[in-house]
């Protein structure tokens, strides 16, 4: 086996992570503890296994690496506390007992319990994140601030005092009670797709789409959904994230720039993950009560069924974007609520609801507005007046290659008029 | 989000600066350093840097025939310059806004804040949540 970061042995580690920090922070009550030890098993598997070859049973392996680390780490903060106070103190001693260690790891499935700590409602929606990414994904903290783009150091001290803070907290490592739990999923789905959306969408630089950490949200989805299989809102995030990750591939052109839903080579996008995001949606619909994701995820599944923009179910997308602004009251529902509108009832319809809310200061003068208003005087024909928005909506983003698809749009319009 | 930071200065501010005393001096110092250490243990500095004075600084654009034109700039005139910048990574516009405050009320003269203008922008946009 190749040395160092294979892809195998990173997998093999990834893939036990979770559960083996689960065990640790079962075992000691703290959850802060059990991730440095984690952390520190994983870097004695890195150094060891690609010489020796991975151990038969690798869970069990970093899981007694790890008590021996959180046994070691107690003993010197007992030496410690024993030389400020000579007061003995009784503690539960953490010990590598190889058996009851892998009996613990076959037990209990600790995956809903980390992403209800690393999710804290205490902590911003980015360190939760970066946290997630670090217990549940297996990722080093390089990987995750290469993802986020800030420095490394910067990183670091996000995650150590994201842990600070829920060891500030004083919540045992334990699982809340059943009726709380829905109110503990918010925000794990909110880290979740923040980072899916980080990924999908990053908010500036050159690069459109950072794959791997849209790749890296859905597979915590579906570890999410593992854990929490009835839950609808998990089973629509899921769904939302695969069904808008399915256009990926037709989502940019060759040189990196935009290709907007209209203009893609829709078998371009991934029937795969469409049909399994569809299934998903549509069971999840089926339950009754209809939270925010799935219906998203709903609206997706349309586009996505749709063999062209002229052949989707616009007034069925209308009435889900009615539902959806009902429930958020978000600014930006309500543009793409007007943008379906246009759709169904035209473009003159559509910009008086533009105009309207153009009253709300949450969104007024933001250069998504103004796309839109290019747009829907292009399909009004007001050829002129589009050509004008898209240059100034184009003067209002700093994500490049949506900017030079505006630009593009705006000489597109123009060269017609001309020719 | 990633927001920008920067620092303006006045060239009659900097030239107040060489009237300051050598301790009202050293406590600006301190708190800038102070204030970057305490952004960087919050996991939100990106990037921090005091600029040198802009009578040092050039201006380089691209001549027609292939040849850079260097000059001199932004020129002994200027009244207004960027003097430092910090970049953060922070949650909302709000806890910028509270970053930019607090840098703004770096000390001056008698320890009192000068106060400083900070001007705020974000990196790039991505649409309201």
């Amino acid at each position: 086996m190749a040395a160092g970061g294979s892809p195998l042995l990173e997998e093999l580690l990834r893939e036990h992570a979770p559960r083996v920090l689960g065990a640790l922070a079962r075992r000691c009550g703290d959850f802060s503890a059990a991730e440095d030890a984690l952390q520190e098993a994983l870097l004695a598997a890195h150094l060891e296994w690609p010489a020796s070859g991975a151990p038969a049973n690798p869970g069990g392996w970093l899981f007694r690496v790890g008590c021996r680390r959180l046994s070691d780490a107690q003993e010197s903060e007992a030496a410690r506390k024993r030389r400020e106070s000579r007061a003995g103190e009784e503690r539960t001693e953490v010990t590598a007992d190889a058996a009851t260690g892998e009996d613990e790891l076959m037990v209990h499935d600790d995956t809903l319990l980390l992403f209800f700590t690393c999710c804290h409602p205490s902590l911003t929606t980015p360190s939760a994140s970066a946290l997630t990414l670090r217990a549940l994904g297996g990722l080093t903290t390089a990987e995750i601030a290469r993802a986020f783009l800030v420095p490394e150091a910067t990183m670091a001290q996000r995650i150590s005092r994201a842990k600070q803070t829920i060891l500030d907290s004083g919540q045992p490592f334990a699982l809340p009670a059943e009726s709380e739990r829905a109110r503990r999923l918010e925000p794990v789905l909110q880290a979740l797709y923040l980072m899916f959306n980080e990924g999908h969408l990053g908010s500036s630089g050159p690069g459109l789409v950072r794959v791997e950490l849209s790749t890296e949200a859905i597979r915590l989805a579906r570890l999410l959904r593992a854990a929490q299989p009835d839950d609808a809102e998990v089973a629509g995030l899921l769904a939302l994230m695969l069904l808008t990750d399915a256009r990926r591939p037709a989502r940019t052109g060759p040189d990196g720039e935009l290709v907007p839903l209209h203009e893609q080579d829709r078998s371009r996008w991934d029937r795969a993950a469409i049909v399994e995001g569809i299934e998903l949606v549509s069971r999840a619909l089926s339950r009754g009560a209809v939270g925010t994701y799935q219906l998203q995820a709903a609206i997706a599944a349309l586009h996505d069924e749709a063999p062209s923009i002229d052949e989707t179910d616009w007034p069925q997308v209308l009435a889900l974007y009615r539902l959806l602004e009902r429930a958020t009251g978000n600014p930006m529902v309500t543009l793409n609520r007007i943008v379906a509108e246009a759709m169904v009832d035209g473009p003159a319809r559509a910009l008086e609801s533009l105009a309207e809310l153009e009253q709300d200061a949450r969104i007024a003068g933001h250069f998504r507005m103004t796309v839109v208003r290019a747009h829907l005087c292009e399909l009004a024909g007001d050829r002129e007046r589009a050509i004008v928005e898209y240059r100034k909506a184009a003067s209002g983003t700093a994500n490049l290659p949506e900017r030079g698809y505006l630009i593009a749009k705006a000489a597109r319009l123009e060269a017609e008029g001309g020719g | 989000m990633k927001f920008m930071l920067m620092m303006h200065g006045t060239r009659k501010g900097w030239e107040s600066m060489s009237s300051w005393t050598p301790a009202e001096f050293k406590a600006h110092i301190e708190f800038m350093i102070g204030f970057n250490a305490k952004l960087a243990a919050a996991g939100e500095l990106v990037l921090a840097e005091g600029l040198d004075v802009p009578m040092n600084a050039k201006v380089i654009q691209a001549g027609k025939g292939g040849a850079p034109v260097v000059s001199d700039g932004p020129f002994p005139e200027t009244k207004e310059f960027l003097a430092g910048f910090w970049i953060v990574d922070v949650p909302s516009l709000e806890r910028a806004v509270a970053i930019a405050a607090a840098a703004s009320a770096a000390p001056g003269p008698g320890g009192k804040p000068i106060p400083i203008p900070i001007e705020l922008r974000a990196v790039g946009a991505a649409p309201p949540v």
